[in-house]
């Protein structure tokens, strides 16, 4: 079973109720901080942290030597995070969305991947609750394929508690995809109920259920 | 002309309600507001829409079936695990890099372009805004805040206006950082409450990521006293500008009930103290 707390907006209690149903469930569950821009849960549970892995993405690292400057990459990139200027070849990696096309279709062999750091992964135990965090390095503006690499630590035997960050685009949805249930949590506020009909507007098209929580009625 | 940013990290510490406030205390502005994902500005400002634009921020792919031989090379080297084991595509999960459409052997993958959102421009009672609607559930926002962001410079530069200013959104990431490249300065409004100063941090520590003037601003000051204290030595020793505190005052969301920035409705005490925000910002932004 894994459901995710979701909200729209910030601020309305998502972490609360999120650690609140972790700290219930105990031993029988297993958290994951899926707001990698601000991940809060760690402040609640006040977790021990076992293991922190770097989580990467693959860029474009360019090897003038071998390339013949026919463009392609900078043809093939729906990101313009590579381009042929000239004499030479520039990339972008803070545009690269780590698909691959460039190394992959380049007739000279010339581009290989390397790294560009996204975040870290954190995992512990917080009592008998296991704990997983994703936290974004600053400056990096891409979340989702972290949250991704967070939620590949999903463990199936457990019930599961995704924290998902505000808002209604690709980060809450690459978080709650997949999940059995969404609880939302909003206020009675213009701005609360606004977001949350935005949020539910967006979660309802990946056909899952949804159940409301109204907090600070 | 100047360009001002309002973020916090954490969403609810007032990002919206200040920037509504500053919008009425400040002449001759235009409002822009960056939180594409899950706008509320235009709750307080009721914009009357003048002017609408599709908003197209990417690709998708789509396989035409009739074409596709079940050779799965898409299959095999689609990194966001986009394409289903019929061949459909999960126009969630795909990102549009169009690998699919260049690998294909059959030339089945067709690339369409996806309406994203729509951007407007508005006439409110505080000066022309600029505002967006993403589509819920959809991507490229950080393009969209860029969109939004020229489109109010433009604005005024052809009203000759002193000022732009920006409601952000909440996190650290995409968005966040389109909202505030830049920018003249970055105000960050703040509330003492362990995530409240927890989600500030980060939120500092990308502004000067990006090298950009920056002010703080602690709202709700008096929930918590010792951590407002905590938050004003931690200002001091970074040498961070505090630009005051606003103390917890219900008219903040009365005021926004019936549809109104707080320093609209007369005195008291969050709208005394935010008319003080604002003549200490207005100082250090025309320095």
């Amino acid at each position: 079973m894994i459901v995710a707390v979701a909200s729209g907006k910030g601020g309305t209690g998502k972490t609360t109720v999120a650690t609140s149903l972790g700290a219930v469930l105990g031993t029988r569950s297993q958290i994951l901080d899926c707001d990698v821009e601000e991940p809060n849960c760690h402040i609640l549970l006040k977790p021990t942290i076992l293991t922190s892995d770097t989580v990467s993405l693959p860029v474009p690292s360019v090897d003038l030597k071998k390339c013949s400057l026919c463009g392609k990459c900078g043809e093939v990139c729906q990101f313009s995070a590579i381009v042929q200027i000239g004499k030479t070849v520039i990339a972008f990696p803070e545009l690269c969305h780590g698909c691959g096309s460039c190394s992959m279709l380049c007739p000279d062999k010339a581009i290989e991947e390397v790294p560009r750091n996204l975040g870290v992964i954190e995992t512990g135990m917080a009592a008998n609750l296991e704990f997983v965090q994703g936290r974004i390095r600053i400056g990096e503006a891409m979340a989702p394929p972290l949250i991704r690499a967070v939620k590949n630590r999903i463990k199936s035997n457990k019930f599961v508690i995704l924290d998902a960050p505000p808002g209604a685009s690709c980060p809450v949805i690459t978080t709650v995809k997949g999940a059995d249930f969404v609880i939302m949590v909003t206020e009675p506020t213009p701005f609360g109920l606004n977001d949350l009909e935005i949020a539910v507007e967006a979660i309802e098209g990946l056909g899952i259920p949804i159940g409301v929580v109204i907090k600070q009625i | 002309m100047k360009e001002i940013t309002i973020i916090s990290g954490k969403g609810g510490a007032g990002k919206t309600s200040f920037t509504a406030s500053f919008a009425f205390l400040a002449k001759n502005r235009v409002l822009a507001d960056c939180d594409v994902d899950a706008a509320d500005l235009h709750i307080l400002a009721q914009p009357k829409i003048v002017h609408q634009e599709d908003f197209f921020g990417g690709k998708k792919a789509t396989i035409d079936l009739n074409k596709c031989s079940h050779c799965g090379v898409c299959i095999e080297n689609c990194r966001y695990g986009a394409i289903g084991q019929d061949f459909v595509v999960d126009h969630t999960a795909c990102e549009g890099c169009a690998l699919c459409h260049y690998l294909c052997p059959e030339t089945a993958v067709t690339m369409e372009e996806t309406l994203n959102g729509k951007w407007f421009i508005s006439e409110t009672r505080f000066g022309p805004m600029v505002h967006a609607n993403l589509i819920p559930g959809e991507e490229n926002s950080g393009k969209l805040v860029a969109l939004v962001r020229n489109q109010a410079k433009v604005i005024a530069e052809e009203r000759n206006m002193d000022m732009v200013i920006v409601d952000g959104a909440p996190g650290v990431g995409c968005p966040v950082i389109s909202s505030i490249t830049g920018v003249d300065h970055v105000v960050i409004v703040t509330e003492p409450t362990m995530s409240g100063v927890h989600d500030m941090k980060r939120a500092l520590e990308l502004v000067r990521h990006f090298n950009i003037p920056v002010s703080l601003v602690i709202n709700k000051w008096d929930i918590y006293p010792r951590m407002t204290m905590e938050i004003e030595e931690f200002a001091k020793s970074e040498n961070i500008q505090l630009a005051g505190k606003v103390p917890y005052d219900r008219a903040v969301t009365d005021t926004m009930v019936r549809r109104r920035a707080v320093v609209e409705v007369g005195p008291g005490p969050a709208a005394d103290a935010i008319i003080g925000v604002w003549d200490q910002l207005k100082q250090r932004i025309w320095q």
